[in-house]
């Protein structure tokens, strides 16, 4: 499969992983093993003293790029320091940017998240905004310098799949950066389809980590976008109302 | 004087610095950031940035998420 880039930085596996949801450090150890994810989110919160172990050395052991994201973040003001404390923590100057509307939906709030990125790209961050299926934003939080547009499938752990292909294709269409498909995502067919849709990437954390068997589901993740990637590679044969015999009857 | 360590009230003795404050709840460095009242303190300042009065003091970590 050919490499994913973003930012000019190289990553040979196109699922992404997050690592909320999962009920131990030693399951979501195994899950992002089984996944061959290169890249995984992590969230900022207040250090809690009586904490035993740590995200960060999971994936360090692992040889995982970080990404910080602004989780539980409802303004912009709270996204940019959220993401100039993730840089100083983590020393990493990307960031997963996601501002929530309200906590029933958990939907992005787009004016917070435009107006977030806009200061975080002026202040030096590799921005990869999460928002909805909005092909107008998409193009917006492109030309504001984000470095990838993340529209989501539907609501985060809803496990709803793609509600809207239609407007995920328009997104891809018009992007010259990479769509990364995230939230939403219940199981392998529907990370097969965002990337049969052109996505360049898929995001997902709770499918695996709340599977039954996490390191299970995430081995066909990791299936289940190569095998999309190759599919809209290859280019699908058109859709037929009857049937097209494949054996001629005739010499 | 009183500052709040996220978001639990501490008295501290006058000049306490950021740094004594992130060691009330940890003797690591790596992997945390700080900030004072909205705003981010780096690493290299908390020996010589002191706190004030009210002082709001956030002492932030990476957990599982997203």
């Amino acid at each position: 499969m050919d490499d994913l880039i973003i930012a000019g930085e190289k990553f040979s596996s196109r699922l992404i992983m997050g690592t909320g949801g999962a009920p131990s450090l030693e399951v979501l150890d195994q899950a992002l093993a089984a996944s061959g994810t290169e890249l995984t989110t992590v969230a900022m919160r207040r250090l809690d003293p009586g904490a035993r172990g740590s995200v960060l050395d999971v994936l360090r052991k692992r040889d995982i790029k970080v990404l910080p994201n602004t989780a539980g973040c409802f303004t912009a003001g709270d996204a940019v320091l959220t993401a100039r404390l993730a840089r100083e923590a983590l020393g990493t100057n990307w960031v997963k940017l996601e501002v929530i509307a309200d906590e029933r939906t958990l939907l992005p709030d787009p004016i917070e998240t435009f107006d977030a990125a806009e200061r975080l790209v002026a202040d030096g961050f590799v921005v990869l905004p999460y928002i909805g299926d909005d092909p107008a934003l998409a193009r917006r939080l492109e030309q504001a310098g984000c470095a990838a547009v993340m529209p989501l499938g539907a609501p985060i752990g809803s496990g709803l799949g793609v509600r809207n292909p239609h407007n995920i294709e328009l997104i891809v269409e018009a992007a010259s950066v990479p769509v990364i498909l995230d939230a939403g995502i219940g199981t392998a067919s529907d990370a097969a389809l965002a990337m049969e849709l052109g996505c360049d990437a898929v995001l997902l954390a709770t499918a695996v980590t709340r599977a039954q068997r996490p390191d299970l589901m995430a081995a066909a993740m990791k299936s289940a976008v190569v095998a999309g990637r190759l599919a809209r590679q290859a280019g699908r044969i058109p859709r037929r109302r009857y049937a097209e015999a494949s054996s001629p009857m005739t010499p | 004087m009183i500052v709040m360590i996220n978001g639990a009230a501490h008295e501290v003795a006058d000049g306490t610095t950021v740094a004594q404050a992130v060691r009330t709840l940890t003797a690591t460095t790596t992997g945390v950031a700080v900030a004072v009242n909205d705003e981010v303190v780096t690493r290299s300042a908390w020996e010589t940035t002191a706190l004030r009065d009210s002082d709001r003091v956030e002492v932030l970590t990476a957990v599982q998420g997203g």
